[in-house]
């Protein structure tokens, strides 16, 4: 095979990950992805560095460091304001061949895969998408990196042995976040920058973001399945009542229902709700490492033998076209009795 | 000027309703799984289809994967498509996204190059959506990712594009040539168009290509070429559930749900 762009016994023991920000926030995601950097890193005793690109994103070098790295690099540049592959891609590209860090770690957001695809082909590299957790192998200093999808329950640990670095995205939500320490000291780094603006083949002729959805922290989670024919109104209503919002499965999803955002598991988001109701989902694997960190599950399926009822905590075994209904309105009849 | 080339990517996969899990090892056993295009690339198919017929050109489909296939990828012919490239050797098996996407690149290369690509979101059984921007990788071109909408500038020979963020949308202008991928379900695929059904089913423009014939890199393609490697499966713990099936009437279970969903919020 051929090699990486690394020479031979080239690359330095830390662990790296990408920062995404937009327009002065880092995404939740990758203090989540640095968070467990830090436990990668403390296995090894190496060193966790953040990679930061933008425009006048200085400021949030410290949030990075109080969530456990110990040096950013910072490229700031006004060609980086806003994520182009070119521009983003071209910096860090560059970055990581001065530092050939040994593990490369990224949130798999939009642009998040983008840069990952990339670079991951441009360092000759392999890359894995979507990792259920990441963890050391210490006696040969690998990663490896957990991949679901190939069974019930059951996963694929991916490893590689000669190439650089290793290189592996995670999806929001699979990683808890750390308590930011305020008092922890890191080093910040400026990275000169050599970009030109004929390199920046993309232009943003506009950008619109509104209402960004996050289903990563809802307190409650309404997720549909291929059973409930479409009708996502009446999982709405239930989850404003409950305060909470709504989720689907793929298959849904895929048929245009509902918005690709609102997709949960393993290609999806990865929520932590105190309490997750499954209406008409079978309960496959792929859905459930979505759902595995809610305190309560609770299902309703007219199949008796569901395979959701054993992944749950409460299971009603009924048509959910009727049993929504008549569950909405004992609700709202209840939250006018406490309201009365 | 040569005519605008234009190529899809379409891969076929299992039909993921008919994917079982076998209870002994919980393995996924795709043995009596039917085969069905990959659905995301029926996005990618419309959006080249739509594309080509505002702009003209040729559209040609490439797929990588056992001859088995051909008769799935003969859908696109009947949909509107010219002519089908299948990439097909024992040596491309075992292939992860490094591997997939050098030799995506050779056929592209081998076809005398694109104008533009269009690839699906991400395959129904892989799902790791890393192909398209490896691809453009490979081939040293821009990348328009998950778009809804697409647009061309043929004297500018410039692609504008849709690309859908977190609750939101950006509109991009990239030089051609470039890889697209088109969002999942953003693309109602047309209906196979029945006059040139027939036709699809019998014509010779299918072209399979093998390793020599790509003038592949031997140690980039397959297994070989490919970095990753899985070094074991293991099983992993689901979290315990209590598993109490609430009984009774309709109304009454609905009752204790809605006492249990307030006791634990
Ligand atoms: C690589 C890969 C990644 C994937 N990633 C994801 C992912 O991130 N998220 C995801 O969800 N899927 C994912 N999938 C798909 C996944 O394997 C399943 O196909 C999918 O989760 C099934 O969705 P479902 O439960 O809604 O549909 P089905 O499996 O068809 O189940 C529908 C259920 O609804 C019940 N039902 C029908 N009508 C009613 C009714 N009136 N009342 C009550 N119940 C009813 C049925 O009994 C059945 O149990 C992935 C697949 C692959 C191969």
């Amino acid at each position: 095979m051929p090699p990486s762009r690394y020479r031979e016994n080239e690359e330095s023991k830390a662990v790296w990950v990408y920062l995404e920000q937009e327009e002065g926030t880092l995404e939740n995601v990758s203090l989540e992805v640095l968070s467990k950097g830090r436990e990668l890193a403390d296995v090894m005793k190496w060193k966790l560095v953040g990679l930061l690109p933008g425009s006048g994103v200085h400021a949030l070098a410290k949030e990075a460091i109080t969530r456990g790295a110990d040096e950013i690099w910072v490229m700031d540049h006004p060609l980086l304001t806003t994520f182009t592959i070119e521009g983003h891609g071209a910096v860090v590209y560059d970055a990581v061949m001065l530092g050939k860090p040994s593990i490369f770690l990224l949130g798999a957001t939009h642009n998040g895969r983008d840069l990952a695809g990339r670079l991951a082909v441009r360092f000759r590299t392999g890359l894995n998408a979507d990792c259920t957790n990441l963890h050391m192998d210490e006696k040969d200093a690998l990663l490896v990196s957990e991949v679901s999808g190939f069974g019930g329950g059951v996963v694929a640990m991916i490893e590689m042995q000669n190439h650089r670095p290793q290189m592996a995205t995670v999806r929001p939500g699979v990683f808890a976040l750390s308590e930011p320490d305020s008092a922890r000291r890191g080093k910040v780094i400026d990275v000169p920058v050599n970009l030109k603006p004929e390199q920046i083949k993309t232009r943003i002729l506009e950008r619109v973001r509104s209402g960004v959805v996050d289903l990563t922290r809802v307190p409650v989670l309404v997720v549909g399945g291929r059973g409930v024919n479409g009708d996502f109104e009446t999982l709405k209503k239930l989850a404003e009542i409950l305060g909470g919002d709504v989720g689907a499965t793929r298959p849904p999803v895929d048929a245009g229902f509902i918005e690709r955002e609102r997709q949960i598991g393993q290609t999806g988001v990865v929520s932590s709700p105190k309490m997750a109701l499954c209406c008409g989902l079978s309960g496959a694997f792929h859905l459930l490492v979505g759902i595995d960190k809610a305190d309560v599950v609770v299902s309703i399926n007219s199949d008796p033998e569901a395979p959701i009822f054993e992944f749950s905590d409460y299971y009603i075994v009924g048509d959910v076209s009727q049993y929504l209904p008549v569950l909405i309105q004992t609700l709202e009849s209840q939250q006018e009795i406490s309201h009365a | 000027m040569p005519e605008f080339h234009m190529v899809v990517c379409v891969k076929v996969v299992p039909r993921s309703d008919e994917i079982r899990v076998d209870r002994e090892t919980r393995l996924l056993d795709r043995r009596h799984a039917r085969l069905e295009l990959n659905p995301p690339d029926m996005s990618a198919l419309e959006m080249a289809l739509n594309t080509r017929d505002r702009y003209g050109g040729k559209l040609d489909i490439l797929s990588m994967g056992p001859l088995s296939f051909e008769p799935l990828l003969r859908v696109g012919l009947a949909m509107g498509c010219d002519h089908i490239v299948l990439l097909s050797d024992r040596a491309f098996g075992g292939a992860d996204t490094l591997a997939t996407t050098y030799t995506l690149a050779k056929g592209i290369e081998k076809m005398g190059g694109a104008d533009l690509i269009f690839c699906g979101e991400e395959s129904a059984d892989g799902a790791t959506g890393q192909v398209p921007a490896g691809l453009a990788e490979w081939l040293n071109v821009s990348q328009l990712t998950l778009l809804t909408e697409l647009s061309l500038d043929l004297d500018k020979q410039t692609a504008t594009g849709r690309r859908s963020l977190k609750g939101g949308y950006e509109i991009l202008e990239t030089p051609l040539p470039c890889v697209v991928s088109v969002k999942n379900a953003s693309q109602e695929p047309r209906f196979i168009n029945f006059s040139r059904k027939a036709w699809a089913y019998e014509t010779e423009r299918v072209t399979v290509w093998n390793a020599v014939d790509l003038n592949a890199d031997p140690e980039s393609i397959g297994l070989t070429g490919s970095p990753t490697t899985v070094s074991e499966l293991a099983r992993v713990p689901v979290r315990e559930r209590k598993r109490i099936k609430l009984e009774g009437e309709a109304m009454a279970k609905a009752e204790q749900l809605a006492v249990i969903i307030r006791d634990s919020l």
